[in-house]
């Protein structure tokens, strides 16, 4: 099977699209499509979803004609490492505050590079929150807390 | 006379100590942030946003403008020193910049940017306050069936404009217009795509997109090719162009920022189009087009004054009509809404004071950059070799700060860290995100106006057809669609793009 998809980026950019669509078509067939005079809610993202799932199947059948190069390997251990900590920013800003959020952010996220050491990302996380409380919490008086009520606060 | 007058308006507000502060912050800011590697204007303004939302409505907009040209300038300067464009519109620069750099020439490259933006900047500044008041007279005039067609020639040009494969292109489009529908439907109250998630009844935000898309899918492809960083230069001497070189950056600059100036009008970011059609115009002109590519001046020149002026220029829909040509015109209506300013042909006439300091503050902001980059390239130079693996942590502090602040929620975070997920796949599998951002924000306003359109004919689709404003509107969209489906000019497109390999 796989010897016959000659373009994997469309292959897969083609089945995502139609993966998409198709799922919006399901959904929009809830919200009421009214007519041409009248829109609904439905019909113009039903019309979207179609052509979404139009595209992808193009896609789809392009990729088994044209030739095209390998997507390569996906860096899912740096992908995880920006991502997850920045998810854990958005839990640990209220309850925590921003020291919390930021010292993990930094810390964590600073494994996804090659050179990571402790010895540069603990600085630069105290770094941050020095700077951040400055700018951010006097200089711009967001308001943000630097330790939550989880420190008693 | 009216110009005079109302750009003396404009200078008297542009002028005034604390506005001049925040140009001048938001051009050393911008381009602070703007010479890291990797990191674009759209990214640097969105991470710079929150920093604006305390200012009154006109010095944060002059900011948010400074930080622009700041972010796009710094670009530049990377291009040219480390050959490390950070957004498409320097990547020609980095071609010949680079090349001149490494010949020993990075200063006389700079300062050839710097004088060819400056030069470009001031041309676009006077032509942007010539055309808005007529621009904006007639887009008074307007009537839902032009708004809808007009935004739909945006996206036909961002179609075209994306880099790779058009039906791709597409694709992300209707992906966009489709993320843009999520959220209470305006006409009815129903809920659309939320799952039940109160949280998702405003929609998505565009910060939140932007930054997920841009800031972090960028970022972790940079991990991705981390140890490909290529040595820098590290000293930078011998600014000053010598006569030989104005005489040859002369032409290039004035055709550069004829083109840009044309090229950036358009919807769907006509700047980095106009970089690329000035690098190869001069190409075509040249006496000695073999330098070109070895380190020739005029494809600095050409290039940087076209880039800037489309850059200007595109202000030029966003303030008249209040739809954004490019992802960072949506980042500048975003934050005008955020403002309390409702974006459209009404703002110059309720604002003037907002509308004319703002073009005022560009030539300001122009200037500044003159004067602040020359002297300070020791500091940009330092900046870039910091080293990426302490830079991106920093970053995502940045962006994590920046999406919670706007509307103080953590559920924008998260949301913001999926699309940073989806920006790298999408960029993995070549689907560019530019067009689907620009679709995002086109799209309730397109619906908005077809559903207006539509109940006013009493459903007969062919008003678009029949208001002669529209049918232009929709003929230009059509043929921009026919000209790249040729086959002869999908050829040339593609070779344009190439040259960027």
């Amino acid at each position: 099977m796989a010897s016959t998809i000659r373009n994997t980026k469309d292959f897969f950019s083609g089945l995502l699209f139609t993966a998409i669509g198709s799922a919006a078509l399901v959904l929009a067939r809830d919200y009421e499509m009214g007519t041409l005079l009248r829109m609904g809610p439905g019909y113009y993202p039903s019309v979207l979803a179609g052509g979404l799932l139009l595209v992808g199947l193009i896609c789809l059948v392009r990729s088994f004609r044209t030739d095209g190069t390998p997507i390569g390997r996906l860096a899912w251990k740096s992908m995880l490492l920006v991502v997850v900590p920045i998810a854990c920013f958005g839990i640990l800003i209220r309850d925590a505050g921003l020291v919390p959020a930021i010292v993990l952010l930094v810390t964590v996220s600073a494994y996804a590079s090659e050179r990571f050491s402790l010895k540069a990302s603990v600085p630069l996380a105290m770094g941050m929150c020095v700077f951040s409380w400055l700018i951010f919490i006097k200089g711009l008086g967001l308001p943000m807390q630097l330790l939550g009520p989880w420190f008693g606060f | 006379m009216e110009l005079l007058s109302n750009l003396g308006l404009g200078f008297q507000s542009a002028l005034t100590v604390q506005n001049l502060l925040y140009c001048l912050g938001g051009v050393f800011l911008g381009t602070l942030i703007g010479v890291l590697p990797g990191l674009g204007p759209i990214a640097t303004i969105a991470m710079l946003l929150p920093m604006t939302f305390t200012l009154p409505p006109e010095s944060s907009l002059i900011m948010l403008a400074g930080i622009y040209y700041g972010a796009q300038y710094g670009g530049s300067t990377t291009a040219i020193l480390v050959n490390l464009p950070g957004e498409a519109s320097s990547v020609v620069t980095a071609l010949d910049g680079h090349q001149m750099a490494r010949k020993g020439r990075a200063g006389v490259a700079l300062a050839t940017a710097a004088i060819g933006s400056f030069a470009a900047g001031t041309v676009a500044t006077v032509l942007i306050a010539v055309a808005a008041p007529p621009l904006a007279e007639l887009a008074l005039k307007f009537g839902p069936a032009e708004y809808a067609s007009l935004m739909l020639l945006g996206l036909v040009a961002s179609i075209v404009l994306a880099h790779g494969s058009l039906l791709k292109a597409f694709g992300m489009i209707l992906l966009g217009l489709l993320l843009g529908t999520l959220g209470t439907d305006v006409n009815s109250g129903e809920q659309r795509f939320t799952f039940d998630e109160p949280r998702l009844a405003d929609g998505i935000g565009f910060v939140v997109l932007a930054m997920g898309m841009f800031g972090l899918g960028e970022i972790i492809r940079n991990l991705e090719h981390e140890s490909t960083r290529e040595a820098m230069i590290k000293h930078v001497s011998g600014l000053w162009p010598s006569k030989a070189d104005f005489k040859r950056m002369l032409g290039p600059i004035i055709r550069g920022t004829g083109l840009g100036s044309l090229l950036g009008i358009l919807p769907g970011n006509g700047a980095v189009l106009a970089s690329f059609s000035a690098y190869s115009l001069e190409k075509k002109l040249s006496r000695h087009p073999e330098e070109f590519g070895q380190g020739a001046i005029e494809g600095v020149a050409g290039p940087e004054s076209a880039n800037n002026a489309g850059a200007q220029t595109s202000f030029i829909p966003m303030l008249t009509l209040g739809i954004p040509s490019s992802p960072v015109m949506a980042l500048m209506i975003g934050a005008m809404i955020i403002q309390g300013i409702s974006p459209g042909p009404a703002v110059m006439t309720e604002q003037p004071q907002l509308f004319w300091g703002l073009i005022a503050s560009m030539w300001v902001g122009n200037f500044f950059l003159i004067i602040l980059n020359l002297p300070l390239i020791g500091l940009w130079v330092k900046m870039i070799s910091v080293p990426y693996h302490l830079l991106f942590p920093v970053i995502l502090v940045f962006c994590a700060i920046g999406v919670f602040s706007v509307n103080n929620a953590e559920y924008d975070v998260w949301l913001m860290a999926g699309f940073g997920v989806a920006g790298y796949v999408f960029s993995k599998l070549e689907c560019e995100p530019a067009p689907m951002l620009m679709a995002f924000i086109l799209g309730p306003l397109m619906e908005e106006y077809l559903r207006r359109a539509l109940l006013l004919s009493r459903g007969d689709p062919l008003v678009f057809l029949q208001r002669p404003g529209s049918l232009v509107m929709l003929l230009m969209a059509a043929a921009a669609m026919a000209v790249v489906l040729l086959p002869a000019i999908r050829k040339k497109r593609e070779e344009a793009f190439q040259e960027e390999e």
